[in-house]
């Protein structure tokens, strides 16, 4: 009960910021759009598949979802600085009623951005298919990775400083170090090495996959995005409960 | 009737000691003030009696209940409004009352009859639908007041209420937390000593960690040899006149 009033308050509070709607709502679009725009362009003599639906919008759609580490980064940051979140461990809850009153709104919102950006790729050209619901489930691992980043630099962080390494550092490490704007392939060497160790290439591959219905292919990249999620959503918890139990918020 | 018992009351932060060795009663119904030079340890008190942070030593019992022992039945018994407004932004003022009155286990039902009852007593009823970071600083007082409030406590802990408020917004303050006398046992802190003069049945004054005295307002100004509380404060504050 209290996890799903804590969850309707992040909610709208994320909701209500114009900016947020238009970067979890719009920004894929638009990406979808233009990178359609660039794929018309294309004379089909070229062989060029790189900016063909199939491959863009499982990357837009997984990308999309690196905003959410921002969201739930700067609201916690927030909730910190403004002693909201002191209000709020006065209260009788617990841990987890935070924890998952922090998660769950993103996690539908990253869902609901998912279905809205395949939709969108589907008039764009994209077949309908089960797999676009496949699609999104995939991308829900990344998105918890990203929720247990934002959490984390919430936790310790400004929200000047959540701002800084969510948004500037952590998209632009996730768009170049996905494939998503250019294929790892035409760069390749060392770029390409650290990548594949990295969890942004392997959440857009499963997307891909997903879509492309390559259901075995999906299973060895969602792990190592597993793993990742496993370890930061992990240190995000044990950060979050050592601020409850120690010197408030 | 005793609302608070303060035994041997300790925190450490490594090698400083914020607050050292408290013991206080507090008496149920009472307003009582605490007072300090900034890092007095203010602050940490009232944090580890509202189960913010947990003492190094000793041990409180508010109405029966330790905050050591059952800080979640403390937490039912006792809120707390923070030196900072600490409302939710982009809810509205009704949505921030109901959201409080939510988490401390009311229903929808009687969240929403408790949200009104509370924006009359504040007089917020024409801000209702605003969202809380359009209303102004002596508005967002209120309405944490108001937040602390909700849930019904028998304890409150008032942090700096009036901090950064023009004289106009802190007498309104003043006058409603006059009202609450008698009804909450109220703990406050606050360097306006106008304010803890005007409001406090005792005042408690806190120096680098320790409560190194507890009266009344007349009781510290005679013990001081001094003629206001503010001389009384700085003798007590190991200050010079």
């Amino acid at each position: 009960m209290k996890i799903f009033l804590f969850a309707k308050r992040n909610t709208k509070e994320i909701l209500r910021d114009p900016i947020n709607l238009f970067f979890a709502l719009g920004f894929p679009l638009v990406l979808l759009f233009l990178f359609s725009v660039i794929n018309s362009a294309i004379p089909a003599e070229a062989n060029n598949d790189m900016f063909l639906i199939e491959n863009t919008a499982p990357g837009i759609a997984t990308f999309g979802t690196v905003f959410f580490a921002l969201f739930s980064g700067m609201l916690l940051a927030k909730d910190r600085t403004t002693s909201f979140l002191m209000r709020l461990f006065a209260a009788p809850m617990t841990a987890m009623d935070y924890i998952f009153g922090y998660t769950l709104p993103v996690l539908v919102m990253a869902a609901i951005q998912g279905i809205i950006t395949f939709s969108a790729a589907a008039l764009l050209g994209l077949p309908l298919s089960v797999n676009m619901l496949l699609a999104v489930l995939v991308m829900l691992p990344i998105a918890i990775l990203y929720v247990g980043v934002g959490l984390l630099c919430g936790s310790l962080l400004n929200e000047k400083a959540v701002g800084g390494i969510c948004g500037a550092l952590l998209t632009n490490i996730a768009g170049w170090f996905s494939g998503v704007w250019i294929p790892l392939d035409l760069i390749g060497g060392a770029f390409k090495q650290v990548a594949e160790v990295l969890p942004f290439y392997h959440g857009v591959e499963a997307a891909k996959d997903a879509i492309g219905g390559d259901f075995s292919g999906i299973i060895p990249h969602l792990a190592v995005v597993l793993g990742y999620a496993l370890v930061f959503y992990g240190l995000a918890i044990l950060v979050f409960r050592r601020k409850m139990r120690g010197d408030g918020a | 009737m005793s609302a608070i018992i303060i035994t041997n009351l300790t925190k450490k932060y490594g090698a400083l000691t914020a607050v050292d060795n408290l013991n206080l009663t507090i008496e149920k119904g009472e307003l009582f003030s605490l007072l300090g030079m900034n890092g007095a340890g203010k602050t940490t008190t009232i944090k580890m009696l509202s189960c913010l942070t947990q003492p190094t030593d000793g041990d409180a019992v508010l109405l029966g209940d330790s905050i050591k022992g059952n800080a979640n039945a403390v937490k039912q018994k006792a809120n707390i409004s923070p030196q900072e407004t600490a409302v939710a932004p982009n809810l509205t003022v009704l949505e921030n009352l109901e959201f409080i009155a939510g988490i401390y286990g009311q229903n929808a039902e009687t969240s929403g009859k408790s949200a009104k009852e509370m924006s009359s007593r504040f007089g917020l009823d024409d801000v209702l639908g605003k969202k809380a970071r359009t209303l102004s600083g002596g508005m967002q007082r209120r309405l944490s007041i108001a937040m602390a409030l909700i849930s019904n406590p028998q304890i409150l802990f008032l942090d700096e209420p009036t901090l950064g408020l023009d004289v106009l917004a802190r007498r309104e303050l003043w006058a409603s937390i006059r009202q609450l006398k008698k009804q909450v046992t109220i703990i406050l802190t606050s360097h306006y000593l106008e304010e803890v003069d005007a409001l406090s049945d005792r005042i408690g004054v806190m120096t680098k960690g320790k409560l190194v005295a507890v009266g009344t307002s007349a009781e510290l100004i005679a013990q001081t040899g001094t003629t206001n509380l503010e001389d009384a404060f700085v003798v007590l504050s190991g200050g010079v006149l």
